[in-house]
Formats: structure tokens, C-alpha cells, sequence
């Protein structure tokens, strides 16, 4: 495989799913699919081992996935090769979200003291307090519930299907956050970790 | 220089520690840059989330963006979305690179078992100060529930709920100031 062409096309693939994958982490798996199909680069169990990576790791999907492939395909030339272009994959997948950013900033600084702007913003936080809630939620069920609901068919099989062991750690970290307003997030999640460890959650 | 440094080191401490996506960073940034360097606060993190929900590419970069750009212009966008990335760039580099078999371990599926916990009481912590500052009239309230409830229940993409409050709020704001001049 020729060295800089396959480079470029990966730049090319990964600036075109940074600039068209719109909302987040999710937004990008059927960009992702299409890659790998079209290139051959990795599978679709690859895209899906990517998730599980991406879940137990810090950071984004899209850009996990992103240094993952560059590395993968350019590590068939050389290891250098594969950091390089793991790198380079990376920066070209978030270059269109960093101009975008940037053309934004620069119209919000110009228009921050605007009473239309500033009125639109004060509707729009709740709209976005909202959707975090919907998130949290979500995330909720999968922890507690992690069979889903699928057998829930009474009140009593509500708690069958609850997860004890996450429960008691969440009230843990509830109790932590009210009474030890100091605590930074840091300290919590790997105390967290190491329950989860400890407890074979 | 220093400036754009500190700013480059805090997002790489955000970044090393958002685990599941974009608002699972929000317990972090309000610790970091609300509550320690008091770079942005509570009001202009929901205003980078709802922008960051219609423009492209991960929402996590889209804040670093915002907020680096606040402080330092352009090259602060710059060092904060860098250092936003750093973090999980170099591990995925090392995890590809020696242990690609890294999810399969037993060890790390528990840690992330109890970190998933963290992370979800964590985000109700931080929807709650959110909440504090952004729910403060009836129409807040009002705005909040539709939107929960078409976000939870159906399949609108949020992008689009997100543009038609900012329409909603838009025109709503034009006629109240229509009516102040008049």
C-alpha cells in the first residue's frame, strides 16, 4: 500500500465524518460503517469492538475511532507510520468542528451584549438543561436496568430486575456529592472504579 | 504562552477523565472552569451545549472550542480543543499499539461497571446546579418539559428541538422588544 496516498484518503474520510456527523458520539457510528466498508479498513466487529474500547476509556467515540483506524492502517507500513497517521486521523476528524467553533465564537463575542441574542439563549438553557436530563436518564436505565424491561410484567419483578450492586454504589456517590461539596469529579470516578473492582459489579 | 499552557493542561485533565461522551463532561467543566478558574460559568456551559447539539463534529471539542476561544481568541480554541483530545488520543495509541484485547479484560469491564455508576449520579448533580441557574420563571419550566419529554419519547433529533427553541426564543424576544420601544 502506497504510504501518502492512503494517508490523504484517511484524512479526507475522517474531515468528512468530523464535518457531517452532527450531535455527538452516536452521530458518528454510520460514518464509521461507511468507512469500513468502503475501504476495507476495519470491519463492522471492528467498529463494535471500538464501542466497548470506547466506553472503557476517557474521550469521544469519533475521535477514538479515528486514532484507532489511522494507527491500524498506517502501522501496516511501519509503527511510526501508524502513530503519525493515528495522530493525523485524529486532527482532520475535529478541524472541521474547531473552524466551525471558532466562525461561531467570533459571532457570539460580536453579538454577546445583544438583548435578541441574550433573550434567545435564556429560552435555549432550558431546552439544553432538558435534553441532559433525557441523557441522564437514559444512561440511568441502562445502569440500574441493565437486562432492560423486557420482563417487567409486575411490580414485584421491578425489583428483580434492579441492580442492587449499582444502586448502593450510586447512593455512595450521592451521599459524597451532597455532604463533600469539595469533591472533584476525579476522585469519585475512581473510587468508583475501584468499587466496581472490588464488588465485581 | 502560560495562559494558553493552563488552558491546554485543563482540558486535558477534562478530557482524561469524560468518560461516556459529551455530557458526561459536565460534572468536570463545572468543576474545572466554573468552580476553580472561574473562566465561564454556569449560563455560558448550557449555551456551548445547545450549540454544540446543531453544529458538527463531537460536542466535547465544540465546549473546548467555545471556551478556549472566550478566554485566548483563536489560539486558545486552539490549545483547549487540543488538549480536550490529548488524553484519549495517547491511549488509544498505546491500547492499539500493545493491548488491543484491552475491553475483554474482566478487571476493566467491572472498573467501567462502577465508573458508569459515577458518571450518571454525577450528571444529575450537574443537571441540578444547571437547573438552579437556567429553570428561574414559569416559561423556563414550561420549555423544559416539552423539551424533556420529546427528548426521552420520541425520535426528534436534538438538533432540531434544539433550532426550533432557538426560533421559539427568537421571535418571542423580537416582540418583547418590539413592544419596549413602542
Amino acid at each position: 500500500m502506497n504510504f501518502l496516498p492512503t494517508l490523504l484518503r484517511l484524512c479526507g474520510e475522517f474531515f468528512l465524518t468530523g464535518l457531517f456527523a452532527v450531535g455527538g458520539g452516536l452521530a458518528t457510528l454510520p460514518f464509521l460503517y461507511e468507512i469500513g466498508a468502503k475501504t476495507g479498513w476495519f470491519t463492522e466487529a471492528d467498529v463494535l469492538d471500538m464501542i466497548a474500547v470506547s466506553e472503557s476509556t476517557p474521550g469521544p467515540i469519533g475521535v477514538n475511532m479515528a486514532t484507532y483506524t489511522g494507527f491500524t492502517v498506517g502501522s501496516l507500513t511501519s509503527w511510526a507510520a501508524g502513530v503519525l497517521d493515528g495522530i493525523l486521523a485524529t486532527l482532520s476528524l475535529i478541524l472541521p468542528s474547531l473552524i466551525i467553533g471558532i466562525v461561531i465564537s467570533g459571532f457570539l463575542a460580536k453579538f454577546k451584549d445583544s438583548p435578541l441574542v441574550n433573550g434567545t439563549f435564556s429560552f435555549l438553557r432550558p431546552a439544553s438543561t432538558a435534553l441532559i436530563t433525557a441523557a441522564g436518564l437514559s444512561v440511568a436505565a441502562k445502569v440500574f436496568f441493565p437486562e432492560g424491561f423486557g420482563g417487567l410484567v409486575s411490580f414485584a419483578a421491578f425489583f428483580s430486575i434492579l441492580d442492587y450492586k449499582a444502586l448502593i454504589l450510586a447512593a455512595a456517590v450521592a451521599a459524597a456529592v451532597i455532604f463533600w461539596k469539595k469533591a472533584h469529579p476525579i476522585w469519585l470516578i475512581l473510587a468508583s472504579a475501584v468499587a466496581g473492582i472490588v464488588f465485581s459489579m | 504562552m502560560k495562559e494558553l499552557l493552563r488552558l491546554f493542561g485543563a482540558f486535558a485533565k477534562i478530557g482524561a477523565f469524560t468518560f461516556g461522551g459529551g455530557y458526561a463532561m459536565l460534572p468536570m467543566l463545572e468543576k474545572e472552569l466554573v468552580e476553580k478558574h472561574g473562566w465561564v460559568t454556569e449560563e455560558d456551559l448550557a449555551d456551548y451545549f445547545a450549540i454544540g447539539q446543531c453544529t458538527p463534529g463531537v460536542i466535547a471539542v465544540n465546549t473546548a472550542t467555545f471556551v478556549g476561544y472566550k478566554l485566548k481568541r483563536i489560539p486558545g480554541a486552539i490549545f483547549a480543543t487540543l488538549g480536550v483530545i490529548f488524553p484519549s488520543m495517547i491511549l488509544i495509541l498505546i491500547l492499539a499499539a500493545f493491548l488491543s484485547n484491552f475491553a475483554s479484560f474482566e478487571v476493566v469491564k467491572h472498573a467501567f461497571a462502577g465508573i458508569r455508576v459515577c458518571v450518571c449520579v454525577l450528571i444529575f448533580s450537574s443537571v441540578w446546579k444547571l437547573g438552579k441557574k437556567s429553570l428561574k420563571n414559569w416559561i423556563c419550566w414550561v420549555i423544559f418539559g416539552i423539551v424533556f419529554l420529546l427528548a426521552a419519547f420520541s425520535d426528534i433529533a436534538t438538533a432540531i428541538l434544539v433550532i426550533a427553541t432557538g426560533l421559539l426564543g427568537f421571535v418571542i424576544t423580537l416582540i418583547r422588544e418590539r413592544r419596549k420601544k413602542a
